[in-house]
């Protein structure tokens, strides 16, 4: 259980590793394919340069967890992964024992390099397993197979203390019946965490293409919104509930990581079209860095950091930011500390409102959050909510 | 320049059809008589606005002075005032005719005979006009002068055997025009160059650099300047400044003689000062016999004009204020919405000027403007006796305190290619028209109905263009009030009523524009969080519901850190999108689900 104490929403670690076998038709993630072998030293050469201008930015902290993204970071070398986890913590003091991510492909090449990734400090991994039957993980775009999947789910097993995947549902076509079944199976091979995500068609990805062609015949509302109820329920019934809108842990066992971004805290990232988020001079400063990987490579090489944008929040963006990340967790928000972000209390006739419909309800005097059946409509209820 | 003789003066309007070309027949015969540089030439110079150049329509009155050296080797002086030629401004076409003595009706060679040509030549000959008729655009393969000289003939009852053909837009038969302009049209009558003044103050508008120019036509005696003139409706005296004519570019000159039409100011503060139709005389020597007159127009269709952004009320009064300077017959007062915040309940000539005023509104002042359904005049009997007018369904009496309702009647004319009688017919009766006439010219139909003016408000043009796909012309008139079983159906969104949407209605139209109304909200109301029942009702009794259901699934499956920026900026942009939205109740109505809910079309 999560204690109050562990509500403090930490300084984490994100670093992007953005290259990939192939792009997948779902993905907007800054990834990259090079069919020339990428020189991960001179990468890795460049992290640890941004990361000391990061770090001259952000002054001493203590790191609550790094996250290794992409991309594929598990197309890295292990001592790729060594050299950025050690620059990480030649730059911040990093306490033994935090959790250290890395997201991986569960693909056997990739498998063969777990030892060495936890040799170097990774604890826990999260594998883009995705589906668990061939033929969506052919129309996913995924260059692995069920086998291989639950080969590395096993070998992940035995090698880190915590593990993670990923599942994408409401894929086109897909029954309530399939997806129940296929999720009780997933949990059957689940450790203590999984990230459930609905199928969206994303900006200038190629789904997207299919589907303003008609090609794609994505679930309705009525039909997305059932799979969505009946992972809640499968989860729940196998002590995975979820702690945020797509993701389940048993308790515990949440992504520290992850926790950072819906509570609000301070990020710092590195690497090729990385997004940080931290204090400086007082105010919550957003960065944002190069997303073509050998830019950034020659941007970090001259001026040592990739950083092409970024720009002081204002209180009231920071306020809607809270709302938006904090009102997708289970555990809610502060609403004191929203007060304290944007000067102003929340809308109590609003609140009322809401809480009237069932979608909000207060968590003692000082907390409120979003009750399942406003989880499944949050974005609504955070635009109601965050209204001035 | 102004001591032209009688004899040799031609006063005369032009009268068409919209599109039949009468705008580009006037552009020629300046070109002609070279009133104009060619570089000065632009397309329908007398349609100074913007908007009228657009649509092809002539909303203000607007004169021109050609000078003309006739076959006969003797110059000519003829004024043009070229009319409105809609409906709308019926009563700015009539007194731009009374202000002379013949017309030009031209008639589209391939269209033939329209509503509006009708209307139109019926007030010419109203005013005792000699009429020369003019076939335009014989240069189109489809032009069939025979058969429309036939139907001007057998539908106006005009001689057409001495039609002039021409071609506005070639220049083909101009010169003919304007002969037949100085043999075939009466010189101005009468005329005592020494008699007191009399003038007739045919129209007046307001100008930024001369304050308020009056146009005018002379009967009897001089108009110069230094007069001091007497405005005998008024009864307010004023010298004359200027003194001038429009070439069409405005020329000062020295005196106005019997049988001219020019300009003058003289300090006068607003249009509304002045009088369309009074009399002008020398303040101190007055003619006995005044001219008649003109009854004001009177506003017959009604609606709510909101700003979007409650911010832009006041620009919203100082802009109408400003176009209420030349258009006495707009008319407004402020008015409070639930639904719509602070706007102005405006009066209208009809929906073509409802249209262009808000038009203009929005385009040369830059408004964002939402329009509530057009409502007509109603008048209420009540049980007490009294009569009162109704201008806004919202602020209907209680009912039991209403004893008849009476509402406006029209004439309409129709006439239509015979292929679409059948659709007109049933669209009339639909709207509880009593037929009138009913006859044929060749393949064309023409048919009157009397018909209730507010069901023409509410989208009878737009069917009527629709199912005839254009082919079809229309015009009105009003013709009185008769008593109606009105009602006034309410709209409720979420129990809550919204009181921008209630109309009167007839009972038994009731039902089905409840549905319709209420089957548009659901389209037009996004989801909400919880369902939303929209009823219709009359009284308390609901004629018409529908459920728009509640939200199922909005909620982005992933989001992390990288992605926290974008969708800021996205719930920045639902922020702004709801400052647009009107709340009612628990109920947010985007205010673009108003405009098309309002708009008359379905």
């Amino acid at each position: 259980m999560i204690t109050p104490l562990d509500r403090t929403p930490g300084f984490g670690i994100y670093l992007h590793w953005p290259f990939c076998a192939a792009k997948c038709p779902y993905c907007d993630f800054n990834s990259h394919v090079r069919h020339q072998p990428v020189d991960q030293e001179r990468f890795a050469a460049a992290f640890e340069r941004e990361l000391a201008t990061m770090r001259a930015r952000t002054g001493p902290r203590t790191v609550t967890s790094i996250f290794l993204g992409g991309g594929t970071p598990s197309l890295m070398e292990p001592r790729t992964v060594e050299a950025l986890l050690d620059a990480v913590a030649s730059n911040w003091s990093v306490p033994d024992g935090i959790e250290v991510t890395l997201e991986a492909n569960p693909s056997s090449v990739e498998a063969d390099r777990f030892r060495g990734y936890r040799a170097a400090g990774v604890n826990r991994v999260s594998l883009g397993v995705q589906a668990l039957n061939d033929r969506d993980l052919k129309f996913l775009g995924r260059l692995h197979n069920v086998e291989e999947a639950l080969k590395a789910i096993g070998l992940a097993r035995e090698t880190f203390p915590r593990l993670s995947f990923d599942l994408i549902y409401a894929r086109p076509g897909q029954s309530e019946e399939a997806w129940a079944e296929e999720l009780r199976q997933a949990i059957g091979h689940a450790a203590d965490h999984l990230s459930l995500y609905q199928l969206t068609i994303e900006e200038g990805t190629r789904f997207q293409l299919l589907h303003a062609a008609g090609k794609l015949d994505m679930p309705d509302g009525d039909h997305a919104a059932r799979l969505y109820e009946i992972t809640q329920e499968v989860t729940a019934a196998h002590g995975l509930p979820a702690y945020e809108i797509s993701n389940h842990a048993r308790p515990g066992a949440e992504s520290r990581h992850n926790l950072v971004y819906w509570r609000y805290g301070e990020y710092v990232g590195v690497g090729p079209g990385a997004h940080g988020r931290f204090i400086e001079n007082g105010r919550r400063h957003v960065t944002f860095t190069e997303k073509m990987p050998e830019t950034w490579l020659e941007r970090v090489e001259t001026k040592g950091h990739g950083v092409i944008g970024g720009e002081v929040l204002t209180h009231d963006e920071e306020a809607d930011e809270f709302l938006l990340m904090g009102l997708r967790l289970v555990e809610g928000i502060d609403l004191p500390r929203y007060e304290a972000l944007s000067g102003r209390a929340l809308s109590n006739s609003r609140i009322a409102v809401l809480q009237e419909e069932g979608l909000v309800e207060p968590i003692g005097n000082t907390r409120l959050r979003a009750t399942p059946q406003g989880m499944i409509v949050l974005d609504a209820v955070v635009a109601d909510l965050a209204r001035e | 320049m102004t001591n032209t003789p009688l004899s040799h003066i031609r006063n005369f309007s032009i009268v068409a059809h919209i599109d039949h070309g009468k705008s580009t027949l006037a552009d020629r015969l300046i070109q002609m008589t070279g009133s104009l540089a060619d570089r000065e030439m632009k397309d329908q110079i007398l349609d100074s606005m913007d908007i009228e150049r657009e649509r092809g329509i002539t909303i203000k009155a607007q004169t021109v002075r050609l000078e003309y050296d006739a076959r006969n080797g003797e110059h000519y002086v003829l004024n043009l005032i070229d009319t409105p030629g809609h409906v709308d401004f019926a009563y700015e076409v009539s007194r731009s005719l009374s202000a002379c003595e013949g017309s030009l009706l031209v008639v589209d060679a391939s269209q033939g005979v329209e509503a509006q040509t009708l209307a139109n030549v019926y007030q010419a000959i109203d005013n005792d006009h000699e009429i020369v008729t003019v076939l335009n655009k014989v240069d189109l393969p489809a032009a069939d002068t025979e058969r429309v000289k036939e139907q001007i003939e057998e539908v106006i009852g005009l001689d057409a055997s001495d039609a002039i053909p021409i071609s506005a837009k070639t220049g083909v038969g101009i010169d003919d025009v304007l002969e037949a302009i100085v043999t075939r049209l009466p010189a101005p009558e009468g005329g005592d160059r020494e008699a007191p003044l009399k003038a007739l103050l045919v129209d007046s508008w307001y100008d930024a650099y001369l304050g308020v120019i009056v146009l005018v036509r002379v009967i009897d005696g001089k108009l110069k300047k230094g007069q001091t003139i007497r405005m005998m409706g008024t009864d307010a005296k004023y010298p004359v400044d200027r003194v001038g004519v429009m070439t069409p570019k405005m020329v000062m000159v020295d005196e106005l003689g019997p049988g001219e039409i020019g300009f003058i100011t003289a300090s006068i503060k607003e249009v509304a000062d002045t009088r369309v139709g009074d009399t002008i005389t020398e303040d101190k020597r007055q003619t006995t016999s005044p001219l008649p007159g003109f009854k004001p127009a009177q506003p017959v269709v009604f609606c709510g004009l909101f700003p979007v952004d409650a911010a832009d009320f006041e620009d919203l009064r100082a802009a109408m204020g400003k176009l209420r300077l030349n258009d006495a017959s707009f008319s407004f007062e402020m008015e409070t919405s639930a639904a719509l915040g602070f706007g102005f309940r405006c009066g209208f000539l009809g929906l073509l000027h409802l249209e262009i005023i808000q038009e203009r509104l929005e385009r040369e002042f830059n408004l964002d403007l939402i329009a509530t359904a057009p409502s007509v005049v109603y008048r209420m009997n009540l049980t007490s006796g009294d009569q009162v007018e109704l201008h806004n369904p919202a602020d209907m009496p209680d009912i039991v305190r209403i004893d008849t309702i009476e509402e406006p009647w029209i004439k309409a004319t129709i006439l239509t290619p015979d292929d679409y009688l059948g659709p007109i017919l049933k669209l009339c009766q639909d709207r509880r028209g009593i037929q009138t006439d009913l006859s044929y010219v060749g393949k064309r139909a023409m048919v009157t109905y009397e018909l209730p003016l507010n069901e023409v408000v509410f989208d009878f043009y737009d069917r009527l263009k629709s199912i005839t796909k254009g082919y079809a012309s229309f015009d009105y008139q009003i013709i009185g009030y008769r008593e109606g079983d009105l009602v006034k159906m309410s709209v409720l969104v979420n129990e809550e009523p919204v009181d921008a949407l209630s109309m009167l209605v007839h009972r038994q139209a009731a039902e089905k524009r409840g549905r319709a109304m209420c089957e548009k909200l659901k389209e037009l109301i996004p989801r909400h969080m919880f369902k939303i029942p929209i009823q219709a009702a009359i009284g308390g009794k609901v004629v018409a519901r529908e459920t728009i259901s509640a939200m199922r699934k909005d909620v982005t499956a992933k989001c992390y850190g990288g992605d926290v920026t974008r969708k800021r900026k996205l719930l920045e942009k639902q922020k702004e999108g709801k400052k647009r939205m009107r709340q009612f109740g628990k109920v947010e109505i985007p205010q673009e689900a108003f405009i098309q809910a309002l708009k008359m079309s379905d």
